[in-house]
């Protein structure tokens, strides 16, 4: 590396140091360089430790395992054979992830449209500033929240569900009891994830240029029309990353998850009876307790995770990258 | 070009100096002897560090209380995170001793004794608990379990509160046809490893399932909740509910707990019935080694107990640490510290097997 040919102790070229000749050999300028480009790299060399730690951690369980790891549900690594599988993880992160994009996306992006183009301006600031300040909330709070306060409150809204759409097999009801499900787990990461989709969105949507919605209204396009025909076509790659972003945090959501799933190791598509574990809980709720190899077997479902996560982002990445003639940021 | 070389080696420097602080803290340091007592408490002066059960964690912090206030120069840290990290952080050398709610199992047994230099890793026996089932059902008073029916309604079973093999043993009570909603801990605690060991010595033909930390994923039916804060507080919220949980967070919450009938009548969940039923536990380990066997088919105590253990080195733990670890130790197994643990909610350790416990903390040298 350059650096390594100057002696050290060598005082600055003058011309350096003055800084009135050409900016490429400014000393400060020189060290900004050095410090991004280590920021740069500190962060790839941080996610290959994080992959290599993973992976070297998580190999003695899978090989103490008598288990399929991908199609097993049960959760007994520590048991004498160990046997374990993320099949019950993967459905349960799933599950209470779809059902929290399902109810945050419409909703985000409505309040994130409502402030940017429909709201008067007082009413706009105060109404992004409260749902910022959603985001600012610790999740365990959200988790308590959910547990005391909203889970007696939907109780009728969950026998409601059950009554007239028992019909649809998710929405049965086999026990008459509506608490610690996925649907309510579904629905606390839903109002989790609500600040980061509509801040992502709201950011978008009043980027669209203003020729884009004067010529729409010019041609005589209704408010709605105008929403359709220009704000949505210029923001959809930027409403696609403010999900991917809500998925990401959904997916990895760990202690209010913690507290309001009932930690069933089990494949049960009734998602209004208690049940359900996720891959972040599950850690969360087994860490303090497990032996050797439940630890492994912990950092393995840790890795799949990360795995998970990581194709998310970098999914949005392409959706973003494909689209990057409407980016916003032109 | 050489002052980014400098920075970037003023970088390394600085984070070297971090790890290294890190790796400097082996379970903290301890400054001599000096007999300052004030009271009958032998004091040493100095900290220690301590972690591990979370069963424990409010005697402890008693005891730490206690013990400081009479020994001004000692400091004593307790986390309480867990049991099994407890062990690991002891097995480590992070702590001076660890607070277990089992004995060592054989792997960290061999793990434990070879961290104690000389000598190997004890268990010594030092706060009882009693595992009640508190219960939510309107009007009822008083409910007697036999543990057939406790695992019945734990394994889903007995699915309701008019279940004739409830009503059949609770004769004048008068329990409501509703669905029972019974809630188990949804993390790995050893009061559930102690609940299954219970249920599958004294039921074993309704519990099939091997006692473990962890809720058998083979039951599908119940609830789990974090913590047993997060059971108490399901149970508190829920009508028609159950749970299983430590007798001082059923006090707290007012919460009424079932009365246990063995099969020489019903025995309520009291810290003094609870007290017999450790007294008369048959000591598994060798030496000082005070691993217990719990007799839970006892038909005079309350029978649905747990020890928890301090584990330390009887010989060679780290020098500097042993005298304060064993002047506390010391202190947690005298009267008063015992004495304590009634009102908090525990079980103290009682009889022969004190005795014992005050014998084995007197064996700890360096």
């Amino acid at each position: 590396m350059s650096t390594t040919l100057e002696p050290p102790g060598t005082p600055a070229p003058p011309a350096a140091a003055t800084g009135i000749k050409g900016a490429s050999v400014r000393r400060g300028d020189r060290v900004f360089v050095g410090l991004s480009r280590g920021a740069g790299i500190l962060i790839l060399v941080t996610m290959a430790a994080i992959a290599v730690f993973l992976i070297w951690k998580a190999i003695p369980s899978l090989q103490a395992n008598t288990a399929n790891f991908f199609t097993t549900t049960d959760w007994t690594p520590d048991a004498q054979p160990a046997y374990f599988g993320i099949a019950a993880l993967v459905f349960g992160t799933v599950m209470t992830a779809i059902i929290a994009m399902l109810l945050a996306v419409p909703v985000g992006i409505g309040i994130a449209l409502f402030i940017a183009h429909y709201a008067s301006k007082r009413l706009a600031s105060t109404l992004g500033f409260v749902t910022d300040l959603l985001a600012a909330v610790p999740s365990i709070i959200f988790g308590m929240w959910g547990i005391q306060f909203l889970t007696p409150q939907l109780q009728g809204f969950m026998q409601w569900l059950t009554t007239y759409f028992g019909w649809i097999p998710i929405f049965s009801n086999d026990l008459g009891i509506y608490t610690r499900s996925i649907m309510i787990a579904g629905i606390v990461l839903a109002i989790m994830v609500l600040p980061t989709i509509s801040a992502i969105t709201r950011e978008v949507f009043v980027q669209t240029p203003r020729a884009h919605i004067e010529a729409a209204l010019a041609l005589g396009a209704t408010r709605w029309e105008m929403v359709r025909m220009s704000i949505f076509p210029f923001a959809r790659p930027g409403m696609i990353s403010a999900s991917m972003l809500g998925l990401g945090r959904a997916l990895g959501e760990t202690i209010a998850v913690a507290l309001l799933l009932s930690a069933t190791y089990d494949i049960n598509w009734h998602i209004t009876e208690p049940g359900g574990i996720t891959f972040a809980a599950n850690i969360a709720l087994k860490w303090n307790e497990a032996g050797n190899i439940g630890l492994s077997a912990l950092i393995a479902s840790g890795l799949v995770l990360f795995v998970i996560t990581l194709a998310v982002n970098m999914a949005a990445r392409l959706i973003i990258a494909r689209r990057s003639e409407f980016s916003g940021a032109n | 070009m050489y002052i980014t070389g400098k920075t970037r080696l003023a970088a390394v420097a600085i984070a070297g100096t971090f790890l290294l602080a890190a790796c400097g803290s082996d379970g903290g340091s301890s400054a001599g002897t000096s007999a300052s007592g004030s009271s009958s408490t032998d004091c040493v002066a100095g900290s220690i560090k301590a972690s591990g059960s979370s069963a424990q964690k409010n005697a402890m912090a008693e005891w730490i209380n206690g013990y400081q206030s009479a020994c001004s120069g000692a400091t004593i840290d307790y986390q309480a995170n867990g049991s099994g990290a407890g062990i690991k952080d002891f097995i480590n050398k992070q702590t001076a001793f660890a607070g277990s709610d089992s004995a060592l199992k054989e792997q960290d047994k061999t793990d434990a004794d070879a961290r104690c230099a000389a000598g190997p890793a004890i268990d010594i026996p030092m706060v009882g608990g009693a595992i009640v089932m508190a219960y939510n059902v309107s009007g009822v008073e008083k409910l007697i379990l036999t543990p057939d029916v406790i695992a019945g309604i734990f394994n889903g079973s007995i699915t309701k509160w008019n279940d004739s093999k409830i009503t059949g043993i609770n004769p004048g009570v008068t329990l409501p046809d509703a669905t029972i909603a019974a809630f188990h801990r949804s993390d790995s605690s050893g009061t559930t490893d102690n609940f299954t060991k219970f249920l599958g010595k004294t039921a074993s033909s309704v519990w099939t399932t091997p006692n473990a930390k962890d809720w058998p994923t083979a039951i599908k039916s119940g609830q789990g909740a974090k913590g047993s804060d997060g059971v108490t507080s399901s149970v508190k919220s829920t009508a028609n509910s159950i749970g299983y949980m430590e007798l001082s967070f059923a006090q707290d919450a007012k919460l009424p707990t079932a009365w246990v009938d063995n099969g020489g009548g019903a025995v309520e969940a009291t810290s003094e019935n609870a007290a017999t039923t450790i007294a008369a536990a048959t000591v598994t380990g060798s030496g000082n080694d005070l691993a217990l066997s719990i007799d839970y088919t006892t038909k005079t105590g309350y029978p649905v107990v747990l020890v928890t253990y301090e584990i330390t080195c009887e010989k060679g733990g780290d020098a500097a640490l042993v005298p304060l670890t064993k002047s506390f130790l010391t202190y947690t197994s005298g009267d008063a510290a015992q004495g304590k643990l009634t009102e908090l909610g525990y079980v103290p350790i009682t009889g022969d097997l004190l005795t014992k416990v005050r014998t084995a903390v007197s064996s700890i040298t360096a």
